[in-house]
Parts: structure tokens; C-alpha cells; sequence
């Protein structure tokens, strides 16, 4: 039991680091983009194309650090996939989303719209890199640590914390403390006012979808390598990343954030009971759930 | 000096037009007070001034230059500050940041600037740290007028700034008006509170469907009778 939970924390942070980037841009542009699960994938693999492609092709070497199942070529690699995907996500705003607003179209067809991203970045990925599941490093089985209690947990489970942990802190910094995040902030309170103020307010929206994508892009690899990677990882990890977002209150980071943690909890335990398959059911039910007895979620407050 | 001029403004948010021809001056360091019944065009005004509704028609003037039609976040930088009368802070952000918001264009240490602010408005230096979201409406009203005069304006302009407050803080305000204008802001104040708006303002226009209906000094507006019986109740 106790063992579910852990690995449920290490779920839950991937789902964090989608869910957070899921609240940010639905608090700045009011819009559910369900092309963000397939920003995840995009991530996962970009990181892939880098580590058994372009680095084996410039020979940086194929090494490993300690009992960890990655070396040098991942360590460089997620940096850059996830500059590639906070590109693609910037990209797409600008050729697709930014014409919408200006067209004044409602959230509805912005919402719709991103399902046909969605589509479109998905069966790319298929058409490169076909239907079937793929790893970073095939054939290795990491041995697990023992911990206290029983617990059973692989090197990379950790790393993994240790990276979400970094990447939420380093944002939860950059926006109580830098210009430009105290400025996303205002922009998520309040846009006309943000315009008034002489804030460049598509300047905000483009760092929005640049940091969204790059958190993304983030989760997707940080799950290759736990688990493996597949076409439909994003996809299926929307409902859980709309679930945490609803369950923290839309538009609220730090929401999203433990939201996340919940529901990888919550899918974790559920195994003890049901059939693994039935993991994004369980994501669905709490998200009903939530929207039936609190739909403003667990942050929701009288402010604003 | 005339600071501002809106020179025979036509605007509205759709097709139809709500000012028909409505001309305001400012001259500088003065209080101008905008008048008029519900519905008269007295907000859209300031909106057709301060760039959030491009004018079908006439011109605006900052000093000698033109700045018809400039998105707000330009003519924010030409030295004109506005606080709209609904939602004109940001309610998650602390005071301090609030202040800081409305710094956000200028790339001097504007840490002086804030400390004024503080000091016009005490109440707010001792909360700087709270959430404006927390605060009451008069509070507020405190950190939006703080907010719009970060940038050191030349013109600031007050859309409503009594609305909904309660009484006995309604003459707090104004008594914070008085004094920001003392340190040299010319203003365009846009009131349903007329007799308190017209008292302080050198100057006062009434607005009436769309359209310019008198103009006066505000002491002349206030001994006109048929001001008086219109707008001022009696």
C-alpha cells in the first residue's frame, strides 16, 4: 500500500508538470487546450529523436550514470526538447490560436480547435515513429532500492521527484519574483487592466504557452523514462491533467500542482482493487466528482 | 496651458454611435469633472481619450501631438494613467505588487515612487505584503488611484472613483483627489456624485445623451439653476 502511494507520487509529479502548464494558459487565454497532452508526447519524443539518433550521430557517448537508466545524452537532451516543444507551443498560438482571438472566436471553438492540434501533432509522431511502444534505453531493468517499510523504489523514480520538485520551484520563483512572472500573474487577474497598465499582454500570452510547453515537454520525458513511451501517452494523461487542474482551481499553479499529486495518488491506490485499465476511469470519476461538490475546486476562494 | 484636447470625439462600441461630437479641454494642473445623467457617454469618454475605443471621428491631442486612436498601452507611455471603474485592481497580486504593475513600463528604480504612494495612502504601507483581493472596496479604490499614478502621469483619468463606496468614505476620496492634484496632475474626473465632483474641479462639462450640453467653471456650474435642478438634485 504504502509502495502504491510512492509510486503514486512519482505519477502524480509528471501529471503536476502537465496540469500546471494545462492552468496557466487557461488562466491567461480562457481556453481548455486539449492539445496539451500531445505537447507531453511531443516532449517524450523529441527527447527520443536527440538520444538515439542525433547524439549517437555526433558520438556523444552512450554512458550511464550509476544505477540510473540515462547519462549524458538525456541530461542534454531535456533541456533541449523541452526548448522544442515551448517553440511548438508558441508556434502554434501564433499560427492558430492568436488568429481565433483576433477573430473573436468563443472558447468553444478555441477549445475545438486545439482538439484538431491535438490530432494533427499526434499522427505526426505516429507516422514517424509508428504505433508501437518505445524506450530510451530497451532491455534494462533497473534494480529497485529498498527503502524503510518495504518500500521499492528504482534510482530513476527518485531523479524524477528531484527534477519536478526543481522545475515547480524554479517557476513558483520566477513568477512571485521576477518582472515578467509578477506581470503573467496580473495578466491571469486581469487583462484589460494588465493592457492599461502598458503591459504587452501578447508578449505574457507567448511566455504563457513557452513555459506551459516546456513543463510539458518536461512530464512526457520524465515519463519515458519511468514507464515507456507511446503515441497516446499525452492523450491519455488529458483527463487526469484537466482533473488535477479542475480538482486545484483553474488557474491557480500551486492548485494544479498538489491537484496533480492527488490524482497519481489516487490512480496508484486504485490498482490495489481494479484492473490497471481502469486508471483514467478513476481520473474521470474524481473529476465528476469535484465538478458535482466543488467546482471552483480546493483553492477556490472569494477572491477576484 | 491646455494639456489635452478631445476635439468633437464621435465613438461607441458598436455601430452605433454613444458621443456625438463631444469636445473636453484640460489645461494643465487643472481638475476637469465630467457630468451628466446615466447613460450620458461620461465613462465611454474617457475610454475614446485613453485609446480602449478607437473615435469614428474627431482627434485627441496630448500637448502638441496627436494620439487619436493609439492603443492604451501606448498612450500609457505618453504619460496618461486611467482607472476604470470596475475591476481596477489586480486582486490576487499583494499591494506592493499592484504598485509595482503599474511601474511596469518604467525601467528606472522607482522604489521613491512607491514610498509616495505609501505615504499619500499610510493604510496601504502598513498592509504592502496583503493580497488586494482581502481588502475593502475603499481600500481598493486607494490601490487602484496608487497604481495609475506609478508612472508619474501627467493626466490621470478617474472613471467613477466614489462608485459604491460607502458615504462617510466618498469624502475620503475626494479628499485624496484634492491632494494628488497638488502635486501637479491635471485630471478628468467622470462622477454621478455631482455636487461633490464640481466643488473640486475648475472646470466642469455636462454631458447629456451623447452630447456636449454646457460648460463652466465648476463654481458656475454649481450656482446654475437649472444644473442644479437636473443633476445636482435640487
Amino acid at each position: 500500500m504504502l509502495e502504491l502511494i510512492v509510486y503514486g507520487i512519482v505519477l502524480g509529479s509528471i501529471i503536476s508538470l502537465g496540469a500546471i502548464g494545462l492552468t496557466l494558459v487557461y488562466g491567461i487565454i480562457r481556453f481548455a487546450n486539449f492539445a496539451h497532452g500531445d505537447f507531453l508526447t511531443t516532449g517524450a519524443y523529441v527527447a527520443l529523436f536527440l538520444v538515439t539518433g542525433l547524439f549517437s550521430w555526433i558520438g556523444i557517448p552512450d554512458n550511464t550514470f550509476g544505477s540510473l537508466s540515462f547519462g549524458w545524452r538525456m541530461v542534454i537532451a531535456f533541456p533541449l526538447a523541452m526548448a522544442v516543444v515551448a517553440c511548438v507551443a508558441i508556434a502554434l498560438d501564433r499560427i492558430l490560436y492568436q488568429k481565433l482571438r483576433q477573430k473573436r472566436s468563443g472558447a468553444v471553438i478555441l477549445a475545438m480547435s486545439s482538439l484538431g492540434a491535438a490530432f494533427i501533432v499526434r499522427m505526426i509522431i505516429l507516422i514517424l515513429w509508428g504505433a508501437d511502444s518505445l524506450f530510451y534505453r530497451p532491455g534494462v531493468m533497473r534494480p529497485a532500492l529498498e527503502l524503510p517499510l518495504g518500500v521499492k523504489i528504482r534510482p530513476d523514480q527518485i531523479l524524477i521527484l528531484i527534477t519536478v520538485i526543481a522545475l515547480v520551484g524554479a517557476l513558483h520563483l520566477f513568477l512571485q519574483r521576477s518582472k515578467m512572472g509578477k506581470a503573467m500573474r496580473a495578466t491571469a487577474d486581469n487583462m484589460e487592466l494588465a493592457l492599461v497598465s502598458g503591459i504587452d499582454t501578447e508578449r505574457i500570452i507567448i511566455w504563457t504557452w513557452g513555459i506551459g510547453g516546456a513543463l510539458a515537454a518536461a512530464g512526457g520525458i520524465l515519463y519515458g523514462i519511468d514507464v515507456q513511451l507511446h503515441p497516446y501517452m499525452g492523450w491519455n494523461f488529458l483527463i487526469p491533467l484537466f482533473a488535477a487542474t479542475i480538482l486545484g482551481t483553474i488557474g491557480n499553479m500551486y492548485g494544479a500542482f498538489v491537484g496533480g499529486l492527488i490524482l497519481g495518488v489516487a490512480q496508484q491506490l486504485s490498482t490495489a482493487w481494479l484492473l490497471p485499465t481502469y486508471k483514467p476511469a478513476v481520473a474521470f470519476v474524481i473529476m465528476i466528482v469535484i465538478l458535482f461538490i466543488r467546482p471552483q475546486g480546493i483553492f477556490g476562494g472569494s477572491s477576484s | 496651458m491646455i494639456i489635452l484636447e478631445a476635439e468633437s470625439i464621435t465613438a461607441g462600441y458598436t455601430e452605433v454611435d454613444i458621443l456625438h461630437a463631444v469636445t473636453v479641454r484640460v489645461s494643465s494642473g487643472e481638475i476637469v469633472s465630467v457630468i451628466g445623467p446615466n447613460g450620458a457617454g461620461k465613462s465611454t469618454l474617457l475610454k475614446a481619450v485613453f485609446g480602449i475605443l478607437k473615435p469614428r471621428n474627431g482627434t485627441v491631442t496630448l500637448k502638441d501631438e496627436d494620439i487619436t486612436g493609439l492603443k492604451p498601452d501606448r498612450v500609457v507611455r505618453k504619460g496618461i494613467s486611467y482607472v476604470p471603474q470596475m475591476e481596477n485592481v489586480f486582486p490576487s497580486l499583494t499591494i506592493q505588487e499592484n504598485l509595482e504593475m503599474g511601474a511596469f513600463i518604467r525601467t528606472d528604480d522607482y522604489g521613491h515612487r512607491i514610498e509616495e504612494m505609501y505615504d499619500l495612502f499610510p493604510l496601504l504601507g502598513e498592509r504592502r505584503k496583503q493580497k488586494v483581493g482581502q481588502l475593502s472596496g475603499g481600500q481598493r479604490q486607494m490601490v487602484a488611484m496608487g497604481r495609475a499614478l506609478m508612472l508619474d502621469p501627467q493626466l490621470l483619468l478617474l472613471d467613477e472613483p466614489s462608485a459604491g463606496l460607502a458615504p462617510v468614505l466618498v469624502s475620503g476620496i475626494f479628499e485624496k483627489i484634492k491632494e494628488i492634484n497638488a502635486t501637479g496632475v491635471s485630471m478628468i474626473i467622470v462622477e454621478q456624485n455631482a455636487r461633490e465632483a464640481l466643488k473640486m474641479a475648475s472646470h466642469g462639462y455636462v454631458l447629456a445623451m451623447g452630447r456636449n450640453v454646457l460648460d463652466d467653471t465648476g463654481e458656475a456650474l454649481l450656482a446654475n439653476e437649472e444644473v442644479g435642478r437636473l443633476y445636482l438634485g435640487g
